[in-house]
C-alpha cells in the first residue's frame, strides 16, 4: 500500500481531485488530502512518493500506480517552478494536512505562538517591525507600526480582524493559505492578539469562498484550547467586494451596509465597536508565525530589495501557460514572472497586457516589463502592485473593452457614500463609450432652434472627450474616499495610454489629447 | 405565529448576542428562505431594536440579499478580468442558450481560481476549464 498525495484546495477540487482520490483509495491506497503545491495547470496532482503525475484523470490511475503514466512530471519538490521559489508562508503548501494538528505541530506549528507569549507585547511588535513585514492587502504599509499603534491606545477590549474579503480577480493567495494551512493564519492572529492585547478576533471571508469557510470553522473548533484565552470566529460576507476595503469591512463586520468611513480616526484607534482594531490582510498574519520563530524576523528582512522586504506569493493568472501560486523575494522582474515562470500565454499568442493587482491594478504593457516587483518601483511606473495578482491578456484582448470594464465593475461595486466614484464611474463608461464612437455630435434636441441655450456645433471630437475623461479621472483619483473609486483610474488610463489603438482609428488623437491635458 | 415566522425567530435568537449580528441574521435567512423580504426586515427590525429602514439598508447593499426566492437553479459565472482573459465573454451566449427561462445565470466577480478560468459556481460546487460544450452541460445538468 501506498500513501497518495492528492490535494483538497478548490481549484484541485473543481478540476476533479475528489473523485480520483475516491479512485486511489477504492484500489487499496491511503490518500492523504494535503493543500496544494500551487502548480495550477497540473491540478489535480497525485503524489506517489514524492513524484508527481498531472493533470490526471480517472483514466490515469492504473498507469500512475504501475509507473508507466505519461503525465509524470518527476520529484515534484525538484520541479524547477518549485524549487526556484522561496516559502515562507506557504511552507507547507503540498506538505500537509490542512486540518492535522498532528502536520501542523510536526512542521513547526505553533512555536511561533508559544515564543511570542514569552516575549510580551512589546517585543513581538518590534521583531514585526524589524522584519519589515507589510501589509499583503495591497497599500504596504508596515504591520509592525500598526500594531504598536493598537497596542499603545487605551482601552481594555481591542480587537483583531483578518481580512479575508480576496475580491480582486487575479488573486488567490488568501484562499490557499486558508485552505492550505488554516492554522497558520490563525496563529498569526493569536500572535498578534498577544502583541496588541486583543483577546477576540474575525475573519472576515468572501461568501464566494465555501471550501475556506468549511476549513476554517474546522480548524478554529481544533485549536480551540491551543489560542486560548485568544477567541476567533469566521464571519462571512454577503458579496460586496468594497467591504475588502478595511473600514467598510468594519461597518459589515458591525452589521451595517459597507460603506466606507472617512479616516481619520484610524481603526488602529476606532475601529470594529470603535474599539482598537488590528485590521491585516490574511498573508499579513499568515507570515507572523515565521517572523516570531527565533531568528525569524532578521532572516524575513534579509530577503527582498530596498523598503520591500521579505516574500510575496505572487499569482500568476489569467491567459497564462503555467499559472499558479508563486512565492519569491521582492526584485523580481514582471518578466522573468510572465515570460519565464509562467511560459507566455495558455493560448500561444503574443502577451498584450498584463494587470497587477487587481481590477484597480494598472495595465503594464510588454515594453516595461523591466520593473521589478516592489512597492515603490511600481508606484513609480504608475501601478500598483495590490494583492500580487498578476492577470495575463493575450493579442485578442480589446483594451478599450478592459478600460470600460473597469469603469462599470467600479459602478457595480461602488458604495455610494462618495460623488467621485458613485457618479464618476457612470460618467466614466459613457466617456469611454463616445470615445470608442469618435465622439460626440449635438442631438436633435440640441439642434432644435427653440433650444436658445444649447449649442449649435459640431459636437465633441473623440480628442476632446479623452481631455473629459483624463480630468474625471484626476477627479476620482484625489477625490475618492478609498481606493475603489481612487484607483479606478489606474487601469483605465494606463489602457488608454499604451493601447490608444483600441479606443479611437487614429492612435495620434489619443497622444494629443493626453498631451493637451498634462 | 406563522412557521417562517418562528423560523426566522430561531435564528435570530441563535445570532443576538453577538457582536454585529446583523449579517449573521441575514446569511442565514437567505440560505434559508431564498429571500430576505420586507415582512422579514420588519421582524428582523423588532429584534434587534433597529428601524425597519436601517434593515432594509442593510439588506439593499449587499448583491448576496434577495428581495423575492426565485426557485430556479443558479450558475454564477464569473465575468471578472482573469475569466475574461481566458475567454469567458464568448461562452455567456451559450451559456444564456443552454439557461432559457429554465436556469438563471447569474455574473459574478472572482471565484478565486483565476488560473483556470473560465469558471463557474453552482451550490457549493466550482468548475472550471469551461468551454462552449461543459458550460452548456452544467447548465443542462443544473
Amino acid at each position: 500500500m501506498t500513501i497518495i498525495k492528492i490535494s483538497d484546495d478548490a481549484l484541485a477540487r473543481a478540476a476533479g481531485a475528489d473523485a480520483l482520490a475516491a479512485a486511489f483509495e477504492k484500489k487499496g491506497h491511503e490518500v492523504h488530502r494535503t493543500s496544494s503545491w500551487g502548480m495550477q495547470w497540473l491540478e489535480p496532482l497525485v503524489e506517489v512518493d514524492g513524484k508527481g503525475f498531472g493533470p490526471a484523470t480517472l483514466d490515469d490511475v492504473d498507469a500512475i500506480l504501475d509507473g508507466s503514466s505519461d503525465k509524470a512530471i518527476g520529484i515534484i519538490e525538484e520541479h524547477p517552478w518549485i524549487s526556484s521559489q522561496t516559502r515562507l508562508t506557504f511552507a507547507r503548501a503540498g506538505k500537509t494536512r490542512p486540518l492535522s494538528l498532528e502536520d501542523y505541530e510536526a512542521s513547526g506549528g505553533w512555536s511561533g505562538l508559544k515564543r511570542a507569549r514569552t516575549l510580551g507585547g512589546e517585543a513581538i511588535c518590534k521583531e514585526v517591525l524589524d522584519s519589515g513585514l507589510r501589509g499583503r492587502g495591497g497599500a504596504g504599509f508596515p504591520t509592525g507600526i500598526k500594531w504598536e499603534t493598537v497596542r499603545k491606545a487605551a482601552g481594555p477590549q481591542k480587537y483583531i480582524v483578518c481580512n479575508a474579503d480576496e475580491g480582486d480577480s487575479g488573486t488567490f493567495a488568501d484562499r490557499m493559505a486558508m485552505e492550505g494551512d488554516p492554522f497558520a493564519l490563525i496563529e498569526g492572529m493569536a500572535i498578534a492578539g498577544e502583541a496588541v492585547g486583543a483577546s477576540q478576533g474575525y475573519i472576515y471571508l468572501r461568501s464566494e469562498y465555501p471550501d475556506a469557510h468549511r476549513k476554517l470553522n474546522a480548524a478554529l473548533k481544533l485549536c480551540e484550547d491551543i489560542i486560548a484565552p485568544f477567541k476567533c470566529e469566521v464571519r462571512l460576507g454577503a458579496g460586496a467586494y468594497v467591504c475588502g476595503e478595511e473600514t467598510s469591512l468594519l461597518n459589515s463586520l458591525e452589521g451595517k451596509r459597507g460603506e466606507v468611513r472617512a479616516k481619520p480616526p484610524l481603526p488602529a484607534l476606532e475601529g470594529f465597536l470603535g474599539k482598537p482594531t488590528v485590521v491585516n490582510n490574511v498573508l499579513s498574519l499568515a507570515a507572523v508565525p515565521h517572523i516570531l520563530q527565533e531568528g525569524g524576523a532578521a532572516a524575513y528582512a534579509e530577503r527582498g530589495m530596498d523598503r520591500s522586504k521579505g516574500t510575496m506569493p505572487i499569482q500568476l493568472a489569467g491567459n497564462i501557460k503555467y499559472g499558479g501560486l508563486y512565492e519569491v523575494p521582492f526584485g523580481i522582474t514582471l518578466g522573468e514572472l510572465v515570460n519565464e515562470i509562467g511560459g507566455g500565454t495558455a493560448t500561444g499568442r503574443p502577451v498584450k497586457a498584463v494587470q497587477v493587482g487587481g481590477p484597480l491594478g494598472a495595465y503594464i504593457h510588454p515594453d516595461q516589463f523591466d520593473i521589478p516587483f516592489d512597492y515603490e518601483a511600481f508606484t513609480a511606473a504608475d501601478a500598483l502592485i495590490g494583492h500580487a495578482g498578476v492577470t495575463v491578456f493575450d493579442d485578442t484582448a480589446d483594451m478599450g473593452a478592459m478600460a470600460h470594464f473597469a469603469m462599470e465593475f467600479c459602478a457595480e461595486e461602488s458604495c455610494g457614500k462618495c460623488t467621485p466614484c458613485r457618479i464618476g464611474a457612470v460618467r466614466g463608461q459613457e466617456i469611454i463609450e463616445r470615445i470608442r464612437k469618435g465622439g460626440r455630435q449635438r442631438d436633435t434636441l440640441e439642434l432644435a432652434p427653440q433650444m436658445h441655450n444649447t449649442k449649435k456645433d459640431e459636437g465633441r471630437s473623440a480628442g476632446e472627450e479623452i481631455g473629459l475623461l483624463t480630468d474625471l479621472c484626476e477627479t476620482m483619483k484625489f477625490g475618492s474616499l478609498c481606493a475603489l473609486g481612487g484607483f479606478t483610474p489606474y487601469p483605465v488610463m494606463s489602457a488608454l495610454k499604451h493601447w490608444p489603438e483600441d479606443f479611437v482609428s487614429n492612435p495620434e488623437v489619443v497622444e494629443q489629447a493626453l498631451d493637451a491635458a498634462e | 405565529m406563522s412557521s417562517k415566522q418562528e423560523k426566522i425567530g430561531e435564528i435570530i435568537a441563535e445570532h443576538i448576542h453577538r457582536e454585529g449580528p446583523l449579517l449573521p441574521i441575514l446569511n442565514d435567512i437567505q440560505a434559508e428562505l431564498g429571500c430576505v423580504d420586507a415582512e422579514t426586515e420588519a421582524q428582523i427590525a423588532e429584534a434587534l431594536n433597529l428601524t425597519r429602514a436601517d434593515v432594509h439598508g442593510v439588506v439593499s447593499f449587499y448583491h448576496d440579499y434577495k428581495s423575492e426566492a426565485d426557485p430556479r437553479p443558479v450558475v454564477q459565472i464569473c465575468r471578472a478580468e482573469a475569466c475574461k482573459a481566458r475567454g469567458v465573454e464568448k461562452l455567456i451566449g451559450d451559456a444564456n442558450a443552454a439557461a432559457g427561462e429554465r436556469v438563471k445565470i447569474q455574473t459574478v466577480y472572482c471565484l478565486g481560481l483565476c488560473s483556470a478560468g473560465p469558471a463557474a459556481r453552482t451550490g457549493d460546487d466550482l468548475h472550471i476549464r469551461l468551454d462552449s460544450q461543459s458550460v452548456t452541460k452544467l447548465i443542462e445538468n443544473a
